[in-house]
Order: C-alpha cells, then sequence, then structure tokens
C-alpha cells in the first residue's frame, strides 16, 4: 500500500498509466457501445478525412476510425497475453536459477544466454511462417515465448541477491520447501521488479505484433495495428500521399509504447531511490 | 593473455551452440508446416503455364535436394551438410536462382545500412545520454522525455513518415529502392551520389531510434554512476570536473555495451522493417518477398543470413568487453 501511494506521487507514472488507461477504455468501450464492424467497405478507396469519415477511408474503402479502434483493441489483447506469458516464463526460470544455483543455474542460465543471442525476430518468423492460422491467442502466445529471455536473466540477477538473505535462511531451516521459499520469501521482494519488466513485455509484445505483422505473418482474420500498417504499405498508401491510412495506427503503436516506457521509468524512480535525480 | 585465449574459447563454444540450436530451428520449423508444402508450391508456382510432368520434374528435384524421402535425421545432416558447404539451396518463387546468389546480392546492402546507423546511432546517444545526467536542470528536461517519446516509435513507424514527409511531400529524396532504375551499378560518381540520396532517409530513420534507446539507457547508467560514493570521494578530494566525469563515463559505458550485445537482435529485425517500407533491396525485403510468395528456401535462407550476422556481431562485442572490462581482465591476471 506504501508503495502504491508513493508511485501516485511520481509524475510519469500518473502521466503513462493516464494514457494507457484512456486509450484502453476507447479500445473496449467504443466496440461495446458502437456496433460498427470495421471490415465493412463503406466508401471509396483512400477517401480523404471528412465529417462523415473523420480518418477518411483505407485501401478496401473501410472506415480507418473504426478500424483504428479495432485495431488498438486487439493489439493491446496481443500485447497483455504475450507480456503475461513472458513474463510468466522468464520470471519462474529466472527464480529458480538465482535461488538453486549451481547446476540448475548452470543449465537454465546457459538456455536463457543462448536464446538471448539468437534474434527473438528469427524465432518469431520462423514460427509464424509455419502456422496456417493464426488467432489472436496463437499470436500471443507466440510473441510470449520468443521475449523471455531478458526478464529470466534480470530476475535471476535480482533472486541471486537475495539468496543469503537471513529471512530466507530461517524459512529452510523450518523445513519450508523450496517452490514455497521462492513464492513467499522471494518473490514478494521483487514483485515492483517483476511489474516493470511486465510492462516492458507487454510493450515488446504490442511492437513485434506490429512488426511481424508487416512482414506479412499477423495475425488472421482480425483487424490489428500492424495489419493496418501492413495494408496501408502493401497498397501504396504513402507514395499516393493517403497519410490518413497509416499516420493513425503508427502514433497510435508510438503513444501505446510511450505510455507503458513512461510509466516503466516512473516506477523505476520510485523503486530506486538512486536515481531520482 | 593464456587466460583471455580461454574467454575467447569458451565464449566462441557458446555461440557455435547457439548457430546449431539457431540452425536446427531453422531446420525444422517449416518442415511443421501441415500438409506437403512442397507439392502446393509447386503447383502453386507453376499453375497452368507449365505441363504437368514439368512440374513433376521440379517436384522431384525439390525433394531430392532436400532428402524429403529420408527419415528425419538424415534430412537433418543433408542440411547441416549443406550450410556448411555454403549451399543454401533453390529459390520456390525465384526457380532456378540459388539462395546464395539472391543472398550475395542482398546481403552487402543490409549491411551497408544497419551497420553504420547503428553505431553511429549508438555512439550519438551515449554521449547525449551522459550530457543529460551530467547538465540535468532543463537539457535533462527536455531531452529525456523526447528520446523516451523517439524510442516509443518503432522503426518502420518513424520509416513511414520520414518517408511521406521528406520523400512524398517535400520530393526532397526518392521515395524508395536502393538506387534509380535509370542508373546501372557501377564505381563512378553520379552512381554513388545516387546511392548516398537513395540511404539517406532509411538510415536517418535507424538513426534516430538508436539514439533514443541509447540515451535512455547511458542517462540511467550515468545518473547511478553519480551517485556512487567513489565519486563524492573523488569530489572531496578536490579532482576536477573533467577527471570525474571520465571515469563515470567508462564505467557507465561498460554496461551499455553488454545492452547493445543484447538489443542488437531487436534492432536488426526492426530494422528489416525499414528496407520493406524503403523497398530498399537487402535481406529483409528479400525475406518479405520469400513470405508473400511461401518460397522456404529463401526465407531459411534469409533468417539464418540474419541469426549468423547477429551472432557474429554479439561475439565481437563479447570480445571488445572481455578487453575493456577491468574485472574480465584481473580475472585473467588472478588466474595466471
Amino acid at each position: 500500500m506504501e508503495t502504491l501511494k508513493l508511485l501516485f506521487k511520481s509524475p510519469k507514472f500518473i502521466a503513462g498509466l493516464g494514457i494507457f488507461v484512456f486509450l484502453f477504455l476507447t479500445a473496449f468501450i467504443y466496440p461495446a457501445v458502437v456496433d460498427k464492424n470495421p471490415f465493412e467497405m463503406v466508401g471509396l478507396m483512400y477517401e480523404a478525412p471528412s465529417s462523415r469519415y473523420i480518418l477518411g477511408t483505407d485501401n478496401f474503402g473501410r472506415d480507418v476510425f473504426v478500424e483504428l479502434i479495432h485495431g488498438m483493441k486487439t493489439s493491446l489483447i496481443i500485447g497483455l497475453f504475450a507480456g503475461v506469458i513472458a513474463t510468466a516464463i522468464g520470471v519462474t526460470i529466472g527464480l529458480f536459477a538465482g535461488y538453486k544455483g549451481g547446476t540448475v543455474d548452470n543449465i537454465l542460465n546457459s538456455i536463457t544466454n543462448i536464446f538471448l543471442v539468437i534474434p527473438p525476430f528469427v524465432i518469431l518468423i520462423l514460427i509464424t511462417v509455419s502456422l496456417r492460422s493464426r488467432s489472436l491467442a496463437v499470436m500471443g502466445l507466440v510473441l510470449g515465448i520468443t521475449s523471455w529471455p531478458w526478464t529470466a536473466r534480470a530476475v535471476r540477477a535480482q533472486s541471486m541477491s537475495l539468496r543469503g538473505r537471513e529471512h530466507v535462511d530461517i524459512a529452510r531451516l523450518n523445513g519450508a520447501s523450496v517452490v514455497e521459499i521462492i513464492i513467499r520469501e522471494i518473490m514478494p521482494y521483487i514483485l515492483s521488479y517483476i511489474f516493470m519488466a511486465f510492462v516492458l513485455q507487454v510493450a515488446s509484445g504490442i511492437l513485434n505484433e506490429a512488426g511481424i505483422s508487416m512482414l506479412g505473418l499477423g495475425p488472421s482474420n482480425v483487424v490489428s495495428l500492424g495489419t493496418m500498417l501492413s495494408w496501408a504499405l502493401l497498397f501504396e498508401s504513402v507514395r499516393s500521399g493517403a497519410w490518413w491510412a497509416f499516420v493513425p495506427p503508427a502514433i497510435t503503436i508510438a503513444l501505446i509504447t510511450f505510455s507503458l516506457y513512461f510509466m516503466n521509468t516512473g516506477m523505476d524512480e520510485i523503486f530506486n531511490p538512486r536515481l531520482r535525480s | 593473455m593464456r587466460k583471455f585465449t580461454r574467454y575467447i574459447l569458451q565464449k566462441f563454444s557458446w555461440y557455435l551452440l547457439a548457430f546449431f540450436l539457431a540452425l536446427f530451428l531453422n531446420f525444422l520449423l517449416p518442415r511443421l508446416v501441415p500438409g506437403d508444402p512442397i507439392s502446393v508450391l509447386v503447383s502453386q508456382m507453376m499453375s497452368g503455364a507449365v505441363t504437368s510432368e514439368a512440374q513433376e520434374r521440379v517436384y522431384q528435384s525439390f525433394i531430392q535436394e532436400f532428402g524429403l524421402d529420408k527419415p528425419f535425421f538424415v534430412q537433418f545432416f543433408t542440411y547441416v551438410g549443406n550450410v556448411f558447404k555454403g549451399n543454401l539451396g533453390t529459390s520456390f518463387s525465384l526457380y532456378p536462382l540459388s539462395v546464395n546468389k539472391i543472398m550475395a546480392d542482398a546481403l552487402p546492402w543490409t549491411l551497408f545500412l544497419q551497420f553504420p546507423a547503428i553505431i553511429v546511432g549508438w555512439i550519438v546517444g551515449n554521449l547525449l545520454g551522459a550530457f543529460a545526467a551530467y547538465r540535468k536542470g532543463n537539457f535533462d528536461r527536455i531531452l529525456f522525455p523526447v528520446a523516451l517519446f523517439i524510442n516509443s516509435v518503432p522503426y518502420y513507424c518513424l520509416a513511414i513518415i520520414l518517408l511521406y514527409i521528406f520523400g512524398v511531400y517535400l520530393r526532397w529524396f526518392p521515395i524508395g529502392g536502393g538506387y534509380s532504375r535509370t542508373l546501372l551499378p557501377s564505381w563512378s560518381w553520379p552512381f554513388i551520389v545516387d546511392v548516398l540520396h537513395h540511404y539517406f532517409l532509411p538510415f536517418i530513420s535507424i538513426v534516430l531510434v538508436t539514439i533514443g534507446g541509447q540515451a535512455i539507457g547511458m542517462r540511467e547508467m550515468a545518473i547511478y554512476e553519480l551517485n556512487t560514493d567513489y565519486v563524492t570521494y573523488c569530489k572531496m578530494l578536490g579532482m576536477g570536473d573533467r577527471k570525474i566525469q571520465s571515469y563515470v563515463f567508462r564505467n557507465a559505458m561498460l554496461p551499455q555495451i553488454t545492452g547493445l550485445a543484447i538489443s542488437l537482435g531487436t534492432m536488426v529485425g526492426g530494422s528489416l522493417i525499414t528496407e520493406i517500407v524503403f523497398g530498399y533491396p537487402g535481406i529483409g525485403s528479400t525475406l518479405f518477398n520469400g513470405i508473400r510468395r511461401l518460397d522456404y528456401p529463401l526465407i531459411q535462407g534469409s533468417t539464418l543470413i540474419i541469426a549468423l550476422t547477429v551472432l557474429a556481431a554479439n561475439f565481437i562485442i563479447d570480445m571488445v568487453y572481455g578487453l575493456v572490462d577491468p574485472r574480465i581482465k584481473a580475472a585473467q591476471v588472478e588466474g595466471s
């Protein structure tokens, strides 16, 4: 509770959280209230923004504004899902490796290091290329399992530094099992850290979704911010000057990641007193 | 020096292991595609225009090339053997062009674009970050959010927006490609100028995003270092600001070198898409075409070359790190 109060004193955290919550609510409330199909072709190709279509129409004559909101929802869902999976894998491996040490640590750390140097993007391409249909859940899962290594690495370092603390020794002498010690004695101390890593993972999930979609390997049968950009590029919206087809998704992606990074910096300044400049 | 050799060897064996894993994933994953991709592809790419005998011939040549009629492990060793012989196979979509040839044409463009851009962005970003940490005040207050925002804009979004503003709207730069179609590649001045003209926008878009990320990391490290005991001690000794700054800079630099190694994979991934935005004739565009046409040999060739380049770059960074980190040097001295 104390830390939460502290957090809300950080202007950076508040600003980041504010933007994120605003985008999140828009993405989830608008489609629930206004029943418009993002796939419906309402106009001609690349109609400029007007009072009828605030952000104009795209290459298929679809309403860019409706697409944008639905795309934002898709990207947020994929990003959050990927963030949960990457954080869960990374934290589990990091905690065990750091606490156990010895052979377990050697093995887990080697696996982490190997996956750190193989570009995650390459693995992402190889997996998505071999999938016939890519649903939201599958995309989130794939993005999550390719981005856990750096969380594992960071959590391992934290967990290692806590291993020798007295309260951990006491728990061990009391006969607590490894899992119990990790969950009760180690995890609570790095919870803030885990949450920060999670926020960054969500941002990277959203960025990677857009990146992989630009390669033509995005989620199938849904609009996401990435697929919007990929269509805009494929149908030459940039060269034909139809800025409304690519500027809104590009700025939205930047805004979502910016809000998350800003939150992260705010938290970092609160949780690491040494960073308070 | 013997210890350093051991450090190199140890690192090298790790990278070799990572390379084999990359090779295995490269081999395995496209084979998980349901159905028989080759027969689907052969009929797709040659539909209508050719006789079924010709199709059958191409089909058989693919089967033979990949050894698909043999057991799984034999297939893997055939693949590894081919890779080590430097044979990446034959492209589906550009048949009968070899993937080697396509890669040899594309890779120089990618290296020419990414290597200078990442290095320049990294150096400028670190200097700016360190400067923001010393100066604090207004400089920091303005630079930091700007850097953070630029860093949140993905490479490809910045690329699209720069292309639109400077290429389409202002017409200062060409709207795509590596050079004008009307010129023949040669070492002549007009051609070099033309290449640089096409080079500027993709280059600057990668540099800007890299600067953002690096400046943030460096600023954080420098602030952390500025609050340490040795800085207070140096100040109490009456040491000059410049001298202290050089200490701080050197110490804050180390994590930035590791940071470069870790984020290199992500950077390269992001920059590959920049190529697609600008229609730059590198590996990214090749990969994109391969994906659109389901050209598995081309996709596999591209991902392998990307993985190999990133691994090599990381290995070099590790070597540099071993040379500059006093702790690794100390371990070498202690051990000998």
